[in-house]
């Protein structure tokens, strides 16, 4: 399809407008809705946060302070970087960004509260935490429920010699 | 080429339109966003990273009871075309298939799955754990995709944070990182213009609403995907609940809905079905879009009991097959084969024509 305006560049972006409900269409590429001043969705930073960030506009400067000398002590990315892609570097940028964070997570979520199923965290690379038979009878559990019989017979054995 | 037929139902197990309230709803989806607390983020990290982060999610999995027999495909090895067709399939999103127009394929992306569930890997965050369910069954979706999530979570250190929860490269994420989507088809609010008013009251409700791909795709075919907004702040059971909830009224509305238009409207609604049947019988070219609108049309007429002779399982199977990669795939030409809407009109034909024949 190609753009109402121009007619030579492929429309990109269609914008319905209503007015006195009169529904209309425009088709336009890229460039004409610009000079239209209708913003591209492209010209939005690409994830949800980023169009969070846009619709927000001048309320964001004061959320997310624009200068922030900090550096993630782990990752070396700054919130500079977090302001321009919308994502973090590492799981301490959560730390080490906690402030302006914390008021993004209360605008976006209502709550900095996580009230959901609780991890237990473990030592990286320790093997499987919970005593060894207790994890073979979940594993048997599992395995019968999803009908694998096979794997079942094998831990139904394993758990034999073990106890 | 990749074989999908090594999945065991195709990876397509979830529109065969057995589940619950399917007639209104293809399929219910949700997703874990996880993150391996001993490794740089998406944004940051390096392809040796990604390559470690691949093999231990690997090896937990095999370790696993859910995902001991998964199939993996590796998206940064594949051709666009079979990118695309996982895509189609609704079992990657389209930043893990590289399918953006300035999208690269990730090196490290992949997908492990077994049967209805699964996990997308070097996606946004290092885990995407996901199940898909046919028709509206969340409390299914998500015990599956609990279990498969604490299987692996025992055997994977997972960021987690004692306040703010489960930590993911975006904050729109943190928390619980369960987003919970469900896919319905909702023609009578389009056809009575009710559909925005509904749309802006969920989203006062915290809901948001999405394409027929998910994230930053355009509606089609009347087709939208309602999900949770927020993550944080609420239990899991809470958000399953509340999207339910809200869920449960959008389709009394639409039943509403598709009543009036056949009470007010009848001769209006039975030619507009009706046409819909027709074009799609008889039509000798289809582009993609148009295919979904008419199947939208002849999904309705099917579910007002207007149009007797179709089942919802061959309009799924359609929607599914007539799109770009999946129809050039079995037609053996390349997606952009300027013949692909003579093809698609044609498929289109023998399927409805097939389906009346064996209904006599």
């Amino acid at each position: 399809m190609s753009c109402d305006q121009c007619r030579e560049r492929e429309a990109v972006i269609h914008l319905t407008q209503i007015v006195n409900e009169q529904v209309t269409t425009l088709h336009l590429c890229e460039k004409c809705a610009a000079e239209k001043g209708v913003e591209s969705p492209g010209a939005v930073a690409k994830t949800p946060l980023g169009s969070f960030l846009a619709a927000m506009g001048k309320e964001a400067e004061q959320v997310l302070p624009a200068r922030t000398s900090e550096v993630c002590g782990r990752c070396g990315g700054t919130f500079q970087d977090f302001r321009e892609t919308g994502r973090l570097g590492c799981s301490d940028c959560y730390r080490s960004f906690e402030g302006p964070l914390r008021d993004l997570l209360r605008r976006l979520h209502g709550s900095t509260h996580h009230l959901g199923e609780r991890y237990a965290e473990r030592e990286p690379g320790a093997a499987v935490g919970r005593e060894p038979a207790a994890d073979l009878r979940e594993q048997l559990r599992l395995a019968v429920e999803t009908e694998n019989f096979e794997l079942a017979a094998e831990l139904r054995d394993r758990l034999r010699v073990l106890e | 080429m990749i074989d999908l037929s090594l999945l065991t139902d195709g990876g397509v197990g979830w529109l065969d339109a057995s589940g619950p309230s399917s007639h209104l709803v293809l399929s219910t989806r949700i997703r874990l966003a996880r993150n391996l607390a001993d490794h740089i983020f998406q944004g940051r990290n390096s392809e040796i990273e990604r390559e470690e982060i691949l093999d231990s999610v690997e090896r937990a999995a095999r370790e696993s009871v859910l995902l001991r027999r998964a199939t993996r495909f590796r998206l940064d090895q594949l051709d666009r075309i079979d990118r695309q067709l996982l895509h189609e399939r609704h079992l990657v999103s389209k930043e893990l298939a590289g399918l953006d127009p300035d999208g690269r394929v990730r090196s490290g992306a992949s997908l492990l799955i077994q049967e209805r569930i699964g996990v997308m890997l070097n996606e946004e965050d290092h885990l995407r754990i996901q199940g898909l369910h046919s028709g509206f069954a969340l409390a299914e979706t998500y015990a599956e995709v609990d279990r498969l999530d604490s299987e692996l979570g025992q055997r994977l250190a997972f960021a987690f944070h004692p306040e703010f929860g489960y930590l993911t490269s975006c904050p729109t994420n943190v928390g619980t990182g369960l987003r919970a989507s469900v896919l319905i088809h909702l023609p009578g609010l389009v056809l009575t213009k009710e559909i925005s008013k509904v749309l802006q009251g969920l989203a006062q409700v915290g809901l948001t609403h999405r394409g027929l791909y998910g994230e930053g795709s355009e509606v089609v075919g009347n087709f939208f995907q309602l999900s949770n907004q927020t993550t944080l702040g609420s239990s899991e059971r809470e958000l399953l609940d509340h999207l339910g909830k809200m869920v449960r009224q959008v389709m009394d509305y639409e039943e509403q809905a598709r009543q009036v238009l056949v009470r007010d409207a009848p001769t209006v609604i039975e030619d507009k079905v009706w046409r819909a049947y027709g074009l799609l019988r008889y039509a000798r070219s289809l582009s993609f879009e148009e295919a979904m609108n008419l199947l939208s049309g002849v999904r309705l007429g099917v579910g007002v009991g207007l149009i007797p002779d179709v089942a919802m399982y061959t309009l799924n199977k359609l929607l599914i097959y007539t799109q770009p990669a999946h129809l050039a795939v079995a037609e053996g030409v390349s997606p952009d084969d300027v013949e692909l809407p003579l093809r698609r009109a044609r498929f289109v034909r023998k399927v409805l024509e097939s389906e009346v024949g064996r209904r006599g």
